[in-house]
């Protein structure tokens, strides 16, 4: 199939399969899954400036299904995610002013590339660490309490790192204002802000939605229960993306025609991905989730090593 | 046994949601493919031409497609798994 606009020719079923799979993913962990679908674009014969543009449309549509879906479920905390818009625009506009001082500074390739590996590696050691610790607990606490605790498992969220949770909630530094729908009674606004802003901050620095950061943070920092961070990130990502879609259009970056061919495999592959989450408790989510980061990761290094971009 | 019926009650659920969702994929293949034929054919050269000449309307009208699809999508999929769920039930 023939796309005008960037005048590259790619298959209709090439790009609906990498949208379904994608869409799998977006749905089940709540990121955007950049990292892929801008590699995928790429080898395609997309010009890089539009595999950036393109994705990031096409993560606007493949969000917008599975936020709609996960809101249906319950898994989305609207006021959160208007507070975080607010740290996420300002974080992105920074991150994109850090990446144009580098540019001009002639070393913006190596410094974005040993950030983002470090970033990556680390969040995913963490993850690791934290629910396989969480998991061997439970286990022990079944062994203990016998099998009848094992009915709470479904959507149970239980996290090692609690004890840090409960310190952020009691920072006391006004506006505090409370989350309902995450189960939070008192959490400053500015640690919101903070934390969406750190998002944000990563999203315009390395690109993509930041989904692999800004899920880990809303468990970790802010204590939402993994199934509500999932639904919130990606109702986060639909205004960030948006925001960056726009951007990038203006600037003529997006194939608007390959975003959409894209989007209808990722708007089924979201509903499933998004249902599928009703079947795994949180930290079975958080350890399946360990392997996306290394993915960008070993992205990152093989573009270093080689000099081609994927 | 409240816990063992729960937990039955869950797997079956789980499993007929996924029949529904394999039911689903070719039903909506098709709505697919004649949506590639009928609408993005004719949409082509009219994004084409906003794109090279009015950047500023190519990105309103570029995400408010993407945004339009995602939400009739996410209606027609949600409709086609309620059928499918509701005749298999």
């Amino acid at each position: 199939m023939h796309f005008p606009i960037s005048g590259a020719d790619i298959s209709p079923v090439y790009l609906v399969v990498v949208g379904f799979l994608i869409g799998i993913m977006g749905g089940f962990f709540g990121v955007g899954g950049s990292f892929i679908a801008g590699p995928a674009l790429r080898a395609a014969g997309l010009d890089w400036n539009f595999a950036v543009g393109t994705d990031l449309a096409h993560i606007v549509g493949k969000s917008v299904v599975a936020a709609k879906r996960h809101r249906a479920l319950g898994n989305v905390d609207l006021r959160l995610g208007f507070v975080m818009a607010i740290g996420t625009i300002g974080g992105a506009e920074v991150g994109a002013q850090i990446i144009q001082i580098l540019k001009r500074a002639g070393n913006v390739n190596s410094v974005v590339s040993i950030v983002s590996v470090v970033i990556y590696v680390s969040i995913s050691g963490f993850m690791i660490w934290e629910s396989w610790r969480t998991l061997r607990n439970q286990k022990q606490k079944r062994t203990a309490n016998g099998r009848a605790a094992k009915a709470t498992s479904a959507r149970s969220d239980e996290s090692s790192f609690s004890h840090v949770t409960r310190s952020v909630q009691r920072f006391q530094l006004a506006p505090m204002i409370s989350l309902p729908a995450s189960g939070v009674k008192s959490i400053s606004l500015w640690v919101i802000i903070l934390v969406s802003f750190i998002g944000g901050l990563f999203s315009g620095f390395l690109g993509g939605g930041a989904g692999y950061i800004r899920m880990p943070m809303l468990v970790y920092v802010l204590g939402i229960p993994t199934h509500l961070a999932v639904g919130t990130d990606l109702f986060e990502i639909i205004i960030s993306a948006s925001y960056g879609t726009f951007s990038h259009a203006i600037k003529g970056n997006v194939d608007i025609m390959i975003a959409l061919v894209m989007a209808t495999g990722a708007a089924i592959g979201a509903q499933i991905g998004a249902i599928t989450t009703q079947y795994f408790a949180g930290p079975k989510i958080r350890l399946a989730f360990v392997p996306l980061p290394l993915i960008g990761a070993a992205v990152v290094i093989y573009t270093m090593i080689t000099g081609h971009k994927l | 046994m409240a816990v063992a019926a729960k937990r039955t009650k869950t797997k079956a659920e789980a499993q007929h949601t996924f029949r529904a969702l394999l039911v689903e994929l070719p039903i909506y293949a098709v709505l697919v493919v004649a949506y590639f034929f009928c609408v993005l054919r004719f949409l082509g050269d009219w994004l084409g031409q906003l794109h090279a000449n009015h950047t500023v309307l190519y990105a309103g009208v570029a995400l408010a497609l993407i945004i339009a699809q995602a939400v009739v999508l996410e209606w027609i999929t949600t409709l086609l798994l309620r059928l499918l769920r509701g005749r298999s039930e």
